[in-house]
């Protein structure tokens, strides 16, 4: 009965790809590898080999064989049984194998390739292996070596399936710690709207999102992205909204927050990872929102249809210890929408690898409207996008915030429904519109002025100014600044003070100028010599007492105001 | 409230050829009010009446339009006259000087009694600034009180 000395390392430790396949630690175990019957009892008696051992079943000790190992190349242009004693090579494998007692080696070599060894001691009879014996030894290894690598690979494959188990499992733990450090619901908070999705590309994703509401009412809103995918990002996450949860029951200011966790998670990050994360608190009461942004997404305001940008400077979280986050602050008025979102929506591709980009998240976000929620319009039109059969990229996810519309508010005799205006806090909202710029529609904006300025009981001459200054302005905005595309509606909000009525009435044609209210030359005009138009403005500067013009480069609006005190004077400008 | 398209009725009065307007003076109404002009002067020499009654709605656009037809009046040496504009509506005929160029009247009777004597409505087209303090119409008690000083 021959005894397989195994001369590489144990199989079950993957070896590093470059190095010399080792072979099966015994062959026979393989199931196809029937070595053990071709051999005669007497012939290979290997039984005894001098190993110093107590262990009966203990075999030789194995040999490591380096892949640039003398012997190796040897091996392969020698195949045949090789005498270990008799072989003259600076080697160390040879010194090894003599060490461990080997007489004889024969190769096992499958398709050109090294695979294993059949080592074999001295005789137990002390006499010297035949020429049978070799022959036979010869015969043997010929036909072991593809058995033996067959088991190699079937054990290969099986380490395999056990590694694709591990990592499943590894998986399944990730996603069960993201889920639970999700939010399970959306805090209810009156007067405000809010909604989430998140959906990793993997099982599971680096974005997180977090909603942490304080004693006195504010709520604090994360959302944040974690480079990496998988358990390591899963983990991050873990540790840094755990960070960003403890910081913000310390910290008021978010700003302070962002630098604290920074410093924390600097110690604790694996290298070359980080987290963008952009953290705001909103006062409920107010719509006061302060915010600070560690190199996240900019999340996008829709105020009146137009879309902007909230800025706030910041390195990513965990990059390096002692950065500063820049604060900023705005007020949320009725009506307006925030959208935090992760780049797994502005950077999904179409199929013709076409990116959605930030601009259309920017352009979306303006057309909405509300007969569906903002969440599913995104999805909607991002699935459009992308079309059927879209393998996402990367996370997407999604929180809004809306501060409802008012409704019109009938002024009570204190004012005390009112809701504030930045700037100054004795501003109330009348109303919001949103006109369809269509001919003829600038009627409905009177209207609906008209009705929301009801209750202030204006004298009908200066309600009919204000109505007749609010369709101009609305007539201006739909043709000029919206070219009388239904799709662009003209957003008009009417607020009042103690002592003036504001409308506010904005469009979209940022490019467009609005040119300086001149006085018309009717003499010009009654000549010919001119186009008899140009009035609309000239009729709103002398129908209010004081018109604003505001623009930016999507937009501008003009504030027509009107003091409740005393009556405008017909004003002429001879 | 939606948009009213105009209407316009041409009507042949002793001395004065009435143009009836309903509905909206806006973009839209262009070619109903200058058909019903070129109607109107087609009927004689007389003065052109425009009863602005029926009408609630006039915008910068409609104010254009009347300017246009002032000045085909002009050009004719035709007398327009406008009557039945609301208060509000003769505040915007002052502020645009409309009122400098056109006789405004109550409604259409005073306009029939008084609109015969042309002779104001020449001297205001001639002297326009100078009338501006003194127009007939303003004479008949129906603009608004203007405060000194604002000019």
């Amino acid at each position: 009965m021959a005894k397989l000395l195994h001369p590489f390392r144990d199989k079950r430790s993957t070896p590093p790809k470059d190095a010399l396949q080792p072979i099966s630690a015994v062959a026979a175990e393989a199931p196809q590898a029937s070595l053990v019957p071709v051999l005669p009892p007497e012939s290979v008696a290997v039984k005894e080999i001098k190993v110093e051992t107590s262990a009966p079943a203990a075999l030789a000790p194995q040999v490591e064989i380096a892949p640039n190992d003398p012997l190796v190349a040897y091996f392969l242009s020698e195949p045949g049984v090789v005498e270990i004693e008799k072989l003259r090579l600076d080697s160390p494998a040879v010194r090894a194998l003599r060490g461990a007692g080997v007489k004889l080696a024969i190769p096992l070599i499958s398709q050109g390739e090294l695979i294993g060894l059949l080592n074999l001691g001295p005789r137990l009879s002390e006499q010297d292996y035949s020429t049978y014996d070799r022959k036979l030894l010869s015969d043997l290894a010929a036909q072991a070596a593809p058995a033996v690598r067959v088991a190699q690979l079937v054990r290969e494959q099986q380490a395999a399936i056990q590694e694709r188990e591990r990592i499943q499992q590894e998986l399944a733990v990730a996603r069960l710690i993201q889920q639970t450090l999700l939010p399970k619901e959306l805090p209810e908070l009156p007067g405000w709207h809010l909604a989430a999705y998140y959906q990793p590309a993997r099982a599971v994703g680096g974005d997180f999102y977090d909603f942490i509401l304080f004693e006195d009412g504010r709520l604090g809103l994360v959302i944040g992205d974690v480079t990496d995918k998988g358990v390591p990002a899963a983990m991050v996450m873990a540790a840094t909204r755990t960070m960003l949860r403890a910081s913000a029951m310390r910290l008021i200011s978010p700003g302070a927050v962002l630098e604290r966790v920074n410093d924390v998670l600097c110690g604790d990050i694996p290298p070359k990872m980080f987290v963008t994360c952009l953290y705001a608190v909103l006062d409920v009461n107010t719509g006061r929102l302060i915010y600070a942004n560690a190199g996240h997404d900019l999340p996008y305001r829709r105020s009146q249809g137009r879309v902007s940008e909230l800025r706030a400077t910041g390195m990513p979280l965990g990059l390096m210890p002692g950065m500063g986050y820049e604060e900023k602050e705005t007020f949320l008025e009725p009506g307006e929408t925030i959208l935090f979102y992760s780049d797994g929506l502005a950077e999904a591709h179409n199929p013709e690898r076409e990116m959605l980009g930030f601009p259309r998240v920017m352009q979306l976000l303006g057309e909405h409207r509300g007969e569906t929620g903002l969440v599913d319009y995104l999805l909607g039109q991002l699935a459009a996008f992308t079309g059927p059969g879209w393998e996402q990229e990367d996370d997407v996810t999604l929180v809004t915030l809306q501060r409802e519309a008012a409704p019109v508010v009938s002024v009570s005799e204190d004012g005390t429904q009112a809701t504030s205006e930045p700037g100054n806090g004795s501003w109330r909202h009348l109303a919001e519109l949103s006109i369809p710029s269509e001919p003829g529609n600038e009627r409905l904006a009177m209207e609906q002025v008209g009705q929301a300025v009801q209750a202030l009981k204006l004298s009908e001459r200066r309600l009919e100014q204000l109505k007749t200054a609010v369709a101009e302005a609305t007539m201006n905005a739909m043709e000029h600044g919206n070219q009388y595309q239904p799709d662009k509606p003209v957003a008009i909000k009417v607020l009042a003070s103690e002592t003036t009525i504001s409308v506010r009435i904005t469009d979209e044609g940022g490019a467009q100028t609005i040119p300086e209210a001149e006085t018309p030359d009717l003499e010009a005009k009654l000549a010919e010599l001119q186009t008899p138009r140009g009035w609309g403005l000239f009729l709103i500067k002398n129908l209010v007492d004081e018109m604003r013009v505001s623009s930016d480069a999507t937009s501008h609006t003009i504030e027509l105001l009107m003091s409740l005190e005393g009556e405008k004077d017909v004003s002429t400008t001879s | 409230m939606s948009a009213q398209h105009l209407e316009a009725r041409v009507r042949h009065e002793p001395g004065v050829a009435v143009v009836e307007l309903r509905g909206d003076i806006a973009a839209f109404a262009e070619d109903t009010l200058n058909a019903a002009y070129t109607e109107a002067e087609q009927q004689g020499a007389d003065p052109i009446l425009l009863n602005f009654s029926q009408v609630q709605y006039i915008n910068s656009t409609g104010i254009a339009l009347i300017v246009g037809l002032l000045a085909r009046a002009r050009k004719t040496r035709r007398q327009l006259l406008a009557c039945g504009l609301s208060q509000h509506y003769i505040e915007i005929f002052q502020i645009t000087r409309l009122v400098d160029f056109m006789n405004v009247f109550p409604d259409e009777s005073s306009a029939r009694s008084k609109g015969q004597i042309s002779s104001g409505a020449q001297q205001s087209t001639h002297h326009p600034h100078h009338s501006n303090h003194h127009h007939q119409a303003t004479d008949a008690g129906h603009l608004p009180h203007r405060q000194p000083g604002k000019h």
